[in-house]
């Protein structure tokens, strides 16, 4: 409520409650209506759905810094979205999600299998620094194919920079679909990754088919970080910090770890966002610059706390 | 400084090559002596035949096409038989290229000092988050302070070098050293550098952010001899230090305890070695912004040719790491011609499978 008060254009919560129940056309009206509360939606959505996979890629790798962004997925759907616009002349956004997915399904499964390579398997380290290593490739691909071709830029700008502002309504709705069913699935995986979290060897020892949960595990990781890219461009940290809030409270068990990763996910982005459009008036921020600003920080934190080696 | 357990080390080296007199050449002097590897002087003379030849390469390309010879001929001050050379070789294209070779020198002695310090072998400045620092600090001061010359930027570069060098130590090193732990901080940092360097560009005035986002991207594009004038003496002074240093990497290789055990003042020669480290890749950065994985790179292709010893690794990487950043500004403007590409983009891609290659090797 109050991320749809705030603004540029200053706006009573008064006036807000009476712009959705009873809309009399006045600008302010059209305001809200047309434009902060589709942006409240998108955060809400892609806060979510990003915090639910990271606190899956949490409990796959057993690794406390998985995130989407630090692992490359983020940059493996961008680099496939500027890909698909450099080459194909994609146009319409919709197309977007497809190749967004896509990319995002490669640079997960480059990630994992690099990561494992390493000495000593998928330790935290491994997998961090083939993300790092991973993402460092794919964005300055994408800054090189960005610089070749102007036209690509003019239309992939402001998407890159990661905002949920001015976020078409129709693409919302096109994903939305896709994401429900990796929000379902990543919420159904509670139990077994609850299980695999333990190790692999306990998991499959008390019955469970490890590789399949995995599997579906990995679909829901790349359709909901994937879909959220496709909305609202690379956003980080969410992933990161949400399930580790949540465990304060929540414990170990994904059971409950998952469906508080998504309500805080929500609330976590939209303050973010808030935060981004009132630090510095009248200008706005992208969410995905204030982000890192305070998820960094806790990474550095969680590097200390829990990598002795 | 004539150390009875290093000429015990040599004598015992020699049985291992006997067909060949010896593996070692060992140069002495009063205050200094230094031992190379036989190798190093034709991998040196190679590496700058080499260089040179893409240099002179480099520099006849582009839009106003210049000979080889011309170009040559004009460097040396004879005579051509075209008036413009003079104005396209030794006013555009020279200082460009000599500060991309510059900066590649500079980056691949502070990627060799940062690994003998770490003893890790995947360390290096930018991705231990100090290249991040100092172009967090290079852009606030041109966006904050527009009008400062040019020549002020790489002291600022090297502040925000060091700021982070010392919070990396300070937060990373507590309780002994770590190079996990070293890395993922480094990791960490230059996230929030970046993100920092990224709010700066949002808030400054349009003009200076274009400004700067050119430089940010790592690109020796538009350099002149004023750039050259600014970052040669850091070069020169901080790359003569770590010469004179390198010898004391080989004793911290070895592992602090023993290090202590050789003799070694091991936090003056830590402190100093990092100070020259940051202090290269800080006026590096300065210079021609974030060129990454070079210093990453050099050292290895260095230490595949020379050996691990520290006297002739790091002019070795010193040279192979110029041969680089110049062949990668060649390729970035070749690639798309006529837009180009900045080197920093070139190396990245050439760098990052490499470091995932070194990830994966280092497997056993």
């Amino acid at each position: 409520m109050a991320s749809v008060a705030l603004g540029v254009a200053e706006i009573g919560p008064g006036e807000v409650y009476q712009a959705l129940v009873a809309p009399n056309g006045s600008t302010e009206h059209l305001i809200i209506r047309t434009v902060r509360v589709p942006r409240s939606f998108t955060a809400l959505l892609v806060g979510s759905a990003v915090a639910i996979a990271g606190a899956i890629m949490q409990g796959l790798t057993r690794n406390p810094l998985a995130d989407p962004g630090i692992l490359g997925i983020h940059a493996g759907a961008a680099f496939a979205v500027v890909a698909s616009i450099f080459l194909g002349e994609v146009t319409s956004p919709a197309l977007y999600a497809g190749f967004a997915w896509v990319g995002a399904a490669i640079a997960a499964v480059t990630v994992y299998g690099l990561g494992s390579l390493g000495r000593g398997g998928l330790t935290p380290l491994n997998l961090t620094i083939a993300g790092a290593a991973l993402t460092t490739l794919l964005s300055s691909l994408t800054t090189g194919i960005l610089i070749v071709s102007q036209r690509t830029l003019e239309e992939i700008r402001f998407w890159l920079a990661g905002s949920v502002a001015g976020r078409d309504i129709g693409l919302l709705v096109q994903v939305l679909p896709y994401l429900a069913v990796g929000l379902l699935l990543g919420l159904a995986l509670g139990k077994q990754l609850t299980t695999l979290s333990l190790g692999e060897a306990t998991a499959q020892a008390l019955g469970q088919n490890t590789l399949g949960v995995k599997c579906m595990a990995a679909v829901s990781v790349v359709l909901l970080a994937g879909g959220a890219v496709a909305i609202a461009g690379p956003i980080g940290f969410v992933g990161l910090i949400v399930p580790h809030m949540t465990r304060f409270w929540a414990g170990a068990d994904y059971r409950w770890i998952l469906p508080y990763s998504a309500i805080v996910g929500a609330i976590v982005l939209l303050v973010a966002d808030i935060a981004a459009r009132l630090i510095i008036q009248p200008q706005e921020l992208p969410v995905g610059i204030v982000m890192p600003l305070l998820g960094a920080p806790f990474f550095v934190y969680l590097v200390r706390a829990q990598v002795r080696r | 400084m004539n150390n009875p357990l290093r000429s015990k080390r040599s004598q015992a080296d020699r049985p291992e090559s006997s067909q060949t007199p010896s593996q070692w050449w060992v140069w002495r002097s009063r205050h200094l002596s230094l031992r190379f590897d036989r190798r190093v002087p034709q991998v040196l003379m190679g590496v700058l035949l080499v260089t040179l030849a893409t240099m002179i390469w480099s520099i006849s390309q582009g839009e106003y096409p210049v000979p080889p010879l011309a170009v040559v001929r004009t460097i040396l001050g004879l005579p051509t038989d075209n008036p413009n050379y003079i104005f396209v070789v030794n006013t555009l294209r020279l200082p460009r290229t000599l500060v991309a070779w510059g900066v590649g020198v500079a980056l691949a002695m502070a990627g060799t000092l940062t690994q003998g310090i770490t003893r890790n072998p995947l360390a290096a400045p930018d991705i231990i988050g100090i290249n991040a620092g100092a172009a967090l600090a290079a852009v606030s001061l041109i966006v904050v302070f527009p009008s400062v010359p040019i020549s002020l930027l790489p002291v600022a570069a090297f502040g925000g070098a060091l700021s982070v060098a010392m919070l990396i130590y300070g937060v990373a090193w507590h309780g002994g050293s770590s190079p996990v732990r070293l890395i993922l901080i480094g990791i960490g940092f230059s996230l929030i550098a970046s993100a920092l360097t990224e709010l700066m560009l949002t808030f400054g005035d349009i003009n200076d952010v274009s400004q700067a986002l050119v430089w940010l991207a790592g690109s020796v594009y538009g350099r002149s001899w004023a750039q050259v004038l600014a970052f040669f003496p850091w070069l020169g002074l901080f790359g003569l230090c770590s010469l004179r240093l390198s010898r004391e990497l080989n004793a911290l290789q070895l592992g602090d305890d023993l290090a202590l055990g050789l003799g070694s003042q091991l936090e003056w020669q830590r402190g100093g070695l990092l100070l020259c480290s940051v202090a290269l890749a800080g006026s590096a950065v300065a210079t021609a912004g974030n060129i990454g994985f070079v210093g990453l790179m050099a050292p290895h292709m260095a230490r595949q040719l020379v050996g691990p010893s520290h006297a002739g690794l790091l002019p070795t990487a010193a040279l192979i790491g110029g041969l680089v950043v110049v062949a990668a500004d060649l390729i970035g403007r070749l690639l798309f011609a006529p837009i180009e590409l900045p080197c920093g983009i070139i190396t990245a891609v050439i760098g990052a499978p490499y470091f995932l290659y070194l990830l994966i090797r280092s497997r056993r």
